[in-house]
């Protein structure tokens, strides 16, 4: 199953002093085991833009979707057998402890 | 209820679960699953009056659901595989007792009702109906909601499961330590809706039946015993909680030939399986009441020191409360409210009720009855239950005619 992982950016880091994963270890296991189809970094939130158009008309304003403590700094799409090689995918990833991790199914990946 | 009646039932209770667990594991449709084995039971209660209860009823319940499977597939022309894999398993049935394959699939289907990606309220919810087989109107007057929202319940966590790719296994190793417990708090929240005053009933003998289920089927984890002996405990006193009124009768003043010996029985005997989980010892303190012959024959020494154990391990301002109650019983008034204004420290139960009414006891054990009253009265306004606020008036009159 296909998954893209949000990787966001959260108010309440892990205070566990044992050291993170590294991110560049994350991914390059994750590449060589083909978990990982691809992922990158994003710009912050302040740099977002959202897009409407409303009876024809264009609306653009600056800011990401909701404003909040929490934003996307960044995905991974993933191929894993089911939810749970995903979750185990993403406890690994370091932003877990320093954020928090969404994993969103897509609709054609079984 | 006839004879009939009754074994179809009796029949339903122990196969419901299985069917379904082995439907899915086969086709992957849950709906489909559910369907077939209501429709089996249904052709149980058409045909066994004329034709007589077979020698297996298990074994015709599987097979019949399991046609039915078939057929619907057929029509949707679904690959052969699976169809195949239908066709052998209604043989693969046994006609006594449970084969290690079919009884895994119920196993399986316990993990992913209760896997963490679905919402809480819902696991219980699908634990009850898939693998329980009660019906959706019963779980939704249970959760005090209508039976449209509980359908829509579990209609949205039956697609999160397919959606989500939630696996339909037992998880093995670091995760089976990881996910039991979560497994284990589903049916602890079962059998506390069952087990409440205004709960279900049915609830708490469902919760009794998951859990034999888990600690049959787990024999090498110590809490799913644990969980299963602490649920006998409780349970054995359910003829002996109420009064003819159908008033809540306190430990100390229930009627002991009233419980249940079997059950206590059995739970002394689980214990041996057990270690020091929070289950475990929550087991040991039930059975240190279960075991006593009258209330004052009470080991409160050992409970006390089993709260001692359970506190540091599961740490929460009620077990604090409770371990407050049982140094009190067990070194006197003193030493409980010492421990209960440590446990009211940070606040935590300053709206819990039950905290009045230990506050009060202990303060009337202490020989204070005028202030113990005047708490019981207040434990009372703040009472949850009418049954309960009684019960507390009726404990400060007695001190007031005490002078």
């Amino acid at each position: 199953m296909k998954y893209m992982m949000f990787v966001c950016v959260d108010g309440e880091p892990d205070t566990d002093p044992a050291p993170e994963t590294d991110i560049e270890v994350w991914v390059e296991e994750n590449d060589k085991a083909g978990r990982r189809l691809e992922g990158d970094v994003l710009a912050p939130a302040a740099a977002a833009t959202t897009i409407r158009v409303r009876n024809g008309e264009l609306l653009v304003t600056d800011g990401p979707f909701t404003e909040s403590k929490e934003w996307i700094a960044g995905y991974d799409l993933l191929e894993c057998a089911d939810l749970d090689e995903a979750i185990e995918v993403a406890r690994a990833h370091p932003m877990a402890r320093g954020g928090r991790i969404e994993l969103r199914p897509f609709t054609t990946g079984s | 209820m006839t004879d009939v009646q009754r074994t179809v039932a009796e029949a339903g209770a122990d196969g419901y679960g299985r069917i379904v667990a082995a439907l899915i594991r086969v086709t992957g449709d849950w709906t489909l699953a559910e369907d077939c084995a209501q429709e089996a039971l249904a052709l149980a209660l058409e045909k066994w009056p004329a034709d007589g209860v077979p020698t297996n009823p298990g074994g015709w319940l599987m097979t019949v659901a399991r046609n039915r499977a078939i057929d619907v597939l057929r029509r949707a022309s679904v690959e052969r595989r699976k169809l195949q894999e239908l066709a052998v398993l209604a043989e693969a049935e046994p006609s006594t007792g449970p084969t290690s394959e079919v009884v895994d699939d119920r196993l399986r289907l316990i993990f992913t009702c209760c896997h963490p990606a679905l919402a809480p309220e819902a696991r219980v919810a699908l634990t009850l109906r898939t693998i329980g087989g009660v019906p959706t109107a019963d779980i939704a007057r249970a959760f005090l909601v209508t039976e449209s929202a509980m359908t829509r319940r579990l209609t949205r966590a039956k697609a999160k499961i397919a959606q989500a790719g939630i696996p339909y296994r037992v998880p093995s190793g670091a995760a089976l330590t990881e996910r039991l417990p979560g497994v284990l708090a589903v049916l602890y929240l079962l059998f506390t809706q069952g087990y409440n005053p205004d709960g279900e009933p049915a609830f708490a003998d469902e919760a009794i039946r998951l859990a034999r289920l888990l600690a049959g089927l787990m024999p090498e984890q110590p809490e799913a015993a644990a969980l299963l002996a602490l649920f006998l405990f409780q349970h054995s006193r359910r003829d002996a909680r109420r009064d003819e009124a159908g008033r809540l009768v306190t430990l100390d003043k229930q009627d002991r030939s009233r419980w249940d010996r079997v059950a206590i029985a059995e739970g002394v005997q689980l214990l041996d399986r057990t270690r020091d989980g929070s289950y475990a010892l929550q087991a040991r303190i039930a059975a240190c009441h279960a075991t006593a012959a009258e209330a004052a024959a009470t080991d409160w020494v050992a409970i006390a020191g089993l709260y001692d154990r359970l506190v540091r391990r599961l740490p929460s301002p009620v077990i604090e409360l409770n371990r407050a109650v049982a140094h009190g019983f067990a070194h006197g008034p003193t030493a409980g409210l010492t421990l209960l204004a440590a446990a009211r420290a940070g606040g935590a139960l300053d709206d819990y009720p039950p905290a009045f009414a230990v506050e009060a006891e202990l303060t009337a054990r202490d020989g204070d009855h005028d202030r113990a009253a005047a708490l019981f009265r207040r434990a009372a306004d703040a009472a949850y239950s009418e049954p309960e606020r009684r019960a507390l008036l009726e404990r400060a009159g007695e001190l007031g005619d005490d002078r």
